[in-house]
């Protein structure tokens, strides 16, 4: 059995290379990288109805992602949607009278939540609740009524 | 009718005892790993025909399956007007099931294929039996050191088949068919989950690093010892190993992106 140290530095090459492929997918391709483990601070928002938002979900303010949604839980009491956010700790300044509103990217895209900022003075915290919500335009619901719309104007 | 029944019952309990015997070979073969401790050379020789000589052929065809995904997607995305999940798709179906599962397959017919003729030679001309004579346990000897080569060099190997891959893809989407290259590269980045997708296809590529190195060791190790013998057992593996791999895949499948 030949000891070639050319075998050895080719089998170095070989696990290196398998690792570094490895570490590409982990931090290039993955999500590990951006938005899993940063800090920030938790909001809620109550939605009449949050349509076909789903947990990590981004949530975005001016068209940044400033941060995902975490959890989203029905209220027995007032039947809304309760949506939990997740805001990057680096946006801490986003005034207290900011309303949130369930939005779709494209036609069919996924749905997120879009913030757009008030005039407060007041910045939202820690378990600071949003008071003005607009649902999820839900797509069958505008069809409906478009076409009942146009089914009156007819008679 | 009568011999037909024996014959049924003959190879219903003979495949009964060749998995038995896998078993035991299988255990054997773990408690042999321990051995290796001391003596990693074995180890290194062996990951080096395992695991380096079949570098090349994962690579290429790596970038050669990205490169296709990102032909074929482009094309029915665009249909849509939706080129941007390129990257998404080229990444998603290459980390979750064309990685492991075509690196699994090329690995068989590469390096199993190679394993299960070196044994049944081995075996055929008394290798196997001489080293026995001289106390030297040869699972011990000459499987462990291969089986633990092939488990380590497996998920190396379809990861670098992912990401060359995806490069491949990106190859070819942004480079020939003019998507935007950024947003192949955040749009995946959104997506694509590490635990839910590039962890799930590391254990699967394990699992089938696992079942191919077992199944061509074992069928090189009871090949019948003639150059026939090896010859069909040459092929049972890649046979065997390719329905494996593919019938494990659809319950790993199922079981990891199940509730999604």
């Amino acid at each position: 059995m030949q000891h070639s140290s050319t075998q050895d530095t080719l089998v170095g090459l070989f696990v290196a290379a398998g690792i570094a492929g490895l570490f590409f997918l982990a931090l290039h391709v993955s999500n590990l990288g951006s938005f899993v483990e940063q800090e920030g601070y938790t909001i809620t928002a109550r939605f009449e109805n949050s349509g076909g938002l789903k947990i990590k979900s981004p949530v975005s303010a001016a068209g940044v992602k400033i941060g995902q949604v975490s959890d989203i839980s029905f209220d027995l009491k007032t039947y809304e949607s309760i949506v939990k956010m997740r805001i990057n700790a680096q946006y801490n300044s986003i005034p207290d009278d900011t309303t949130a509103s369930i939005f779709t990217a494209g036609l069919l895209g996924e749905q997120y939540v879009s913030l757009e900022p008030g005039g407060s003075n007041e910045y939202l915290k820690e378990n600071s609740t949003i008071e003005i919500t607009q649902s999820a335009i839900i797509l069958e619901k505008a069809i409906g009524q478009f076409l009942f719309k146009s089914a009156e104007e007819k008679k | 009718m009568m011999e037909f029944f024996q014959t049924l019952g003959r190879n219903t309990r003979s495949s009964f005892t060749k998995l038995g015997r896998a078993t035991f070979f299988l255990l054997h073969t773990l408690t042999g790993i321990i051995g290796l401790l001391p003596r990693p050379r074995l180890l290194i020789n062996q990951l080096y025909s395992v695991g380096v000589l079949s570098f090349l052929i994962i690579s290429i065809s790596g970038l050669f399956v990205g490169m296709v995904l990102g032909l074929q997607g482009y094309y029915i995305l665009s249909d849509f007007g939706a080129e941007e999940t390129l990257g998404v798709m080229v990444a998603a179906s290459l980390v979750r099931e064309l990685g492991p599962v075509v690196a699994a397959l090329l690995f068989a017919g590469r390096a199993g294929s190679a394993l299960t003729a070196e044994i049944g030679l081995m075996k055929a001309t008394e290798q196997l039996s001489g080293m026995e004579m001289m106390a030297v346990d040869p699972i011990k000897r000459i499987i462990s050191p291969r089986f633990l080569a092939g488990l380590i060099s497996m998920p190396l190997l379809a990861g670098l088949f992912s990401a060359i891959g995806i490069l491949g893809g990106q190859l070819v989407g942004s480079g020939l068919l003019g998507v935007d290259d950024g947003a192949y590269w955040s749009q995946m980045h959104a997506k694509i989950d590490f635990y839910d997708d590039i962890v799930n296809g590391c254990i699967k590529s394990l699992v089938f690093g696992f079942v191919a190195t077992w199944i061509a060791l074992f069928e090189g190790y009871d090949a019948i010892p003639t150059s026939e013998g090896v010859s069909r057992a040459t092929t049972r593996t890649v046979v065997n190993s390719a329905f494996s791999i593919l019938g494990l895949d659809f319950i790993l499948t199922a079981l990891m992106f199940g509730d999604d």
